[in-house]
């Protein structure tokens, strides 16, 4: 066999990224962006990415804090790790450092949110009564393209022991996320990728009764973002509605993880 | 037998005008058409109250974005004067408010008189306290008002409700127009009166009566910046597709159907006063009420017997009277819905009980019900009765609890029981509704937030995490 | 069939580790409950003719007591007069319950009271801390009886209570209403020691159990008495222990109930909790001294239309 000085890439298949597993789309379909062949997810690959997340939301909302820290920040290592990656599909390094260390930011979260968002409420009786943040469930994220933006949607909805199924705004940069999910101790289930169209995907997901919460972050057709808040009505799905225009970059602020969150206060009396 | 002789407060501390116009700028003023309120115990016609249109929803919000520009910028030190001052009158004039209340809407005096009024004066003087105080509320360093809220509230705590609604509001710089129910305008029309006595300035606060219409013109109003809603989940859905796309800030508190869920080590006698407190206070109108009691079956006969027992010594009758337990049922349509669903929950199968329980002739009344051998597959135990109906249900161990009590689109309260800490945690942490009440119910505070998981809506009202719904 | 295993079925303890097994076993209190129950029920509005009635009731529930160093037999018979005609103006104003006295004065007021259908109560059992050997206490009770004492208020070891000697505290109350005879035994319990709702409804159990005719709140010699939590929860268990037993139990609060308004809201709370059976003199009974004239106050001011003053009622 002939040597040849230029060695032949091994190309990357994208997939979509359901339950911890890559499966291509069941309704075999693909299409191409940048020259790549992307999974064009179906509505029935919404249907068991909410499966797959619902599946997944007890237990990782039952893992204390403390872990769920540990797991957020073995994910910024890896997304670290593979900053050439995200380079190489066009992302500026800067703005690769900027979602590590947000989702660095974030990780650090876990377990002070609820002590931010929640304490005990001074009650004019024999009561202790607290209140304390729980996740919502399920949030369907519809992504926007950046990686910033990407990062900056997923994580406060995870760190607060949601989980998600997110419609990807950029596949490749999503897809390759969903790789850093997998290999850093994330449980299946817990972050789900959809790659597809937004238009096709997203109102099965905003009219999908066990879906606690949409975010509309990555819908920029006005119509559409109309269109998805009228279905999440149905089951009065909590709902994020896009920014006009969104900076990825500034503090975000607590109000991501909050909108995931739900308040629980208890009661009890205080007696001998 | 020791029989009570009647001990009916007195009416005359309240002065009930014959007619009633919308509360707008600070003035009352006419409207094409009107409306009358009755009294629900007898169906006397209480007053003739305006109904308000577009144009007056119109004017209503106008007014408030006038007054906006001022009472955002007024400095939060005078808007907690206000609120103070509305809050003292309030004390002032409780049992004024107390009577007008059980009148219009037909709950006993003794509910109206120490629960109601208390917890109104309460939230005001809890939400003045925070107006000069929101930059250390969590919500960032420079926390803004919305704008102009349109609140629609229920007819089942009608001044409460608007408390809950009007005082955060006021308190974080927003003005209001607020849209009592159908059924109950009168408290709402007297808070217009307080406010003036206050010298609140005009426009802060506008008052528009009137049915569904008036609501959906209010809450569908172009300059309306945020959207309050407490009431069904059927209504509460509809404003949630209504306000798709307009970026008004959206709170809804709707429907629930609570599990109370007692465990074989329950302090029993307690259980049972919190089971009734659960689903008889207000005559179940009441959206977290402990509509399904879900008790442990090794357990169930006795507890049953007791529920029984005390439920024979409860007083049904003359909202007025002191000793009266459960007054009338606020409406006919009301009434007409709590019957028809207990007619299903007979015809699917459960057994019905209530105990000998003379009803007076006029008015609209229920006697309180428990519906025994109910299972999840009955209507009975899924649909909100919003009544004095009591729904049974069996369980063997805490997972079934758990999962029987969350099987349900709501998620608003829970009632758990057992005299175990560990248990009570453990349950507490698994149920889905935002308010968790332990070895006790129905008890409302303003510095605890309620509000519901799920169909039952979103956003909290109470506390610190109340004023979040009003601030940008 | 074993002892136990009857025992077991008849609801009576056999053993010292049983009758714990059985007091702790009871369902709990939950303080904040009980006591809002109990506040509830004292908004109960009585007026008019139902109040006439519940204060000629309440005046013949009272024991009329007086429980000092400085009794002398002049003062236990003017008391005893008085028991018989609390209002000697009004004729139709009924006698109270009981005089209830110590073991000592028992001669004094049986010489008043004697064939009138009042009884004569006496504390016994060393009085009122209970600190004594056991056939002191024994000593005291039939001395009382063979004076003519025909209702026996004994007190409980709460010190044995506290210790977790059940056994012991049961023995005592088995033993003493035997020293009883055919009089009655009422047992305090003295609550205010017992410092929890649950001792209070375990000791009332233990109590039943062991042979209490009556189950009473307090001495009235500690700081706190008789409570309307503390009178709710041993309603409670006498109604839940006829239920188990088929016996019936009376209730006493004793000490601190000194209006007509307080002995109203405890007429509430028995028509509210156990019914009308308890609403009988056999049946429930308020351990007190000045509540009397209170009493006689407002059925004054009910019959004549007018408020009434203190210096138109006896002291005694």
């Amino acid at each position: 066999m002939p040597e040849s000085s230029v060695r032949l890439s091994v190309r990357k298949t994208y997939k979509l990224y359901v339950g911890g597993k890559f499966p291509r789309s069941e309704s075999g379909r693909t299409y191409l962006v940048d020259g790549d062949n992307v999974s064009l997810a179906s509505r029935k690959d919404a249907r068991d990415a909410v499966v797959a997340a619902r599946a997944a939301q007890p237990k990782w909302a039952g893992a204390t804090a403390y872990n769920r820290g540990q797991v957020l920040y073995r994910v910024a290592e890896m997304l670290e790790a593979r900053r050439a990656e995200f380079k190489a599909l066009g992302v500026k390094g800067s703005e690769v450092d900027a979602a590590v260390d947000r989702w660095v930011w974030y990780a650090g979260w876990s377990d002070k949110i609820a002590q931010v968002a929640g304490g005990a409420n001074p009650v004019a009786g024999p009561f202790f009564n607290i209140s304390a943040p729980e996740p919502t469930g399920v949030v369907a994220v519809v992504a926007p393209p950046s990686l910033i933006g990407l990062v900056s949607v997923i994580a406060p909805a995870v760190v607060t022991g949601n989980t998600v199924v997110v419609v990807a705004g950029n596949p490749q940069a999503a897809v390759t996320l969903a790789e850093v999910f997998a290999t850093s101790d994330v449980p299946g289930g817990v972050v789900n990728v959809l790659t597809g169209h937004a238009a096709e995907i997203a109102p099965w997901l905003a009219s999908h009764d066990d879906v606690n919460a949409i975010d509309l972050s990555g819908v920029d057709d006005g119509d559409l973002a109309t269109e998805l808040e009228r279905a999440a009505a149905g089951t009065l799905k909590r709902v994020l509605r896009p920014s006009s225009a969104p900076d990825w970059t500034a503090d975000p602020g607590v109000g991501p993880m909050t909108a995931l969150l739900e308040t629980k206060t208890v009661w009890h009396p205080k007696g001998f | 037998m020791f029989e009570y002789a009647p001990a009916p407060e007195s009416r005359s501390v309240v002065t009930i005008a014959p007619s009633y116009g919308l509360f707008i700028d600070g003035e009352f003023g006419e409207a094409k058409d009107t409306f009358k309120t009755i009294n629900p115990a007898d169906e006397e016609v209480l007053s003739e109250v305006a109904l308000a249109g577009p144009e007056d929803v119109d004017r209503a919000v106008a007014a408030a974005r006038r007054a906006f520009e001022g009472w955002s910028t007024l400095p939060g030190s005078e808007r907690a004067k206000y609120l103070f001052r509305i809050a003292r009158i309030i004390q002032e004039r409780s049992r004024e408010l107390a009577v007008l209340e059980s009148l219009d809407n037909g709950k006993p005096i003794k509910e109206s008189r120490d629960v109601d009024l208390p917890l109104v004066a309460a939230h005001f003087f809890y939400y003045a306290g925070w107006a000069d105080k929101l930059k250390y509320a969590g919500f960032g360093p420079d926390p803004r008002p919305l704008g102009v809220a349109g609140q629609v509230i229920p007819w089942n705590f009608p001044l409460m409700m608007l408390a809950w609604k009007i005082a955060p509001a006021l308190a974080t710089g927003n003005t209001v127009v607020l849209k009592p129910a159908e059924t109950t305008p009168l408290s709402a029309l007297f808070f217009a009166d307080i406010c003036r006595q206050a010298e609140l300035p005009p426009g802060v606060v506008n008052i528009v009566t009137g049915a569904g219409d008036t609501g959906r013109y209010l809450v569908e109003h172009p300059d309306v910046n945020k959207v309050a809603f407490t009431g069904s989940t059927e209504v509460g859905r509809a404003i949630a597709r209504s306000v798709a796309g307009t970026g008004k800030k959206l709170t809804l508190e709707l429907g629930g159907k609570a599990a109370n869920i007692v465990f074989d080590d329950a302090p029993i006698d307690q259980a049972v006063e919190g089971i009734v407190n659960g689903i008889f206070f207000n005559q179940g109108h009441v959206c977290c009420a402990g509509s399904r009691l879900l008790v442990q079956e090794s357990i169930a006969e006795e507890l049953l017997a007791s529920l029984k027992r005390r439920m024979s010594t409860l007083r049904v009758g003359d909202p007025l009277d002191k000793n009266t337990d459960v007054g009338a049922i606020n409406s006919a349509a009301q009434l007409a819905r709590i019957t028809e669903l207990s007619e299903i929950g007979a015809t699917e199968g459960a057994e019905r009980w209530s105990p000998e329980c003379p009803l007076p002739d006029r008015g609209f009344w229920f006697a309180p019900t428990i519906f025994t051998g109910v299972t999840q597959a009955h209507r009975i135990a899924r649909e909100e009765i919003f009544g004095p109906v009591l729904s049974v249900l069996t369980f063997r161990t805490p997972a079934e609890a758990i999962e029987k009590a969350n099987n349900t689109p709501y998620g608003l309260s829970a009632g758990v029981w057992s005299e175990k800490g560990s248990r009570i945690l453990a349950v507490a942490d698994k149920l889905r509704a935002g308010v968790v009440w332990a070895n006790t119910f129905n008890k409302f505070d303003p510095t605890s937030p309620f509000g519901g998981y799920k169909e039952s809506g979103y956003g909290r009202e109470g506390g610190r995490h109340g004023l979040e719904a009003y601030l940008a | 069939m074993t002892a136990t295993a009857t025992s077991r079925l008849s609801g009576l303890p056999d053993s010292a580790s049983d009758l714990r097994t059985f007091l702790h076993g009871l369902p709990g209190v939950d303080k904040v409950g009980v006591e809002a129950r109990a506040a509830a029920l004292g908004t109960r509005s009585v007026k008019t003719t139902a109040k006439a009635q519940a204060i000629d009731l309440a005046i013949r529930m009272v024991d009329l007591t007086t429980l000092e160093g400085a009794d002398t037999p002049g003062k236990v018979r003017a008391l005893s007069a008085k028991a018989l005609r609390p209002d000697p103006s009004d004729p139709t104003c009924p006698p109270v319950a009981a005089v209830c006295v110590y073991p000592a004065m028992v001669p004094f007021a049986a010489e008043v009271l004697a064939g009138s259908g009042v009884h004569l109560a006496s504390v016994a059992t060393a009085f009122p801390s209970g600190q004594a050997p056991l056939d002191v206490k024994l000593a005291d009770t039939r001395d009382a009886v063979a004076a003519g004492a025909d209702e026996i208020d004994m007190v409980i070891s709460r010190g044995a209570f506290l210790a977790g000697d059940y056994g012991k505290v049961f023995d005592e109350i088995v033993a003493v209403k035997e020293a009883c005879g055919s009089a009655h035994l009422k047992v305090i319990l003295e609550t205010g020691e017992l410092a929890t709702y649950d001792n209070v409804r375990r000791a009332s159990w233990l109590a039943m159990l062991a042979g209490a005719d009556f189950i009473k709140t307090s001495t009235g010699k500690v700081p706190v008495a008789a409570t309307l939590p503390v009178t709710l929860i041993m309603l409670e268990a006498v109604r839940d222990f006829r239920e188990r037993h088929g016996r019936q139990v009376g209730v006493k609060p004793a000490g601190g109930i000194r209006t007509t308004k307080d002995a109203i809201k405890y007429l509430v709370m028995i028509n509210e909790t156990v019914g009308d059976d308890w609403l009988d003199p056999d049946w429930f009974r308020f351990g007190a001294s000045s509540l009397l004239n209170d009493l006689l106050m407002q059925r004054t001011k009910l019959t004549t239309g007018h408020y009434a003053g203190p210096d138109y009622f006896t002291l005694d």
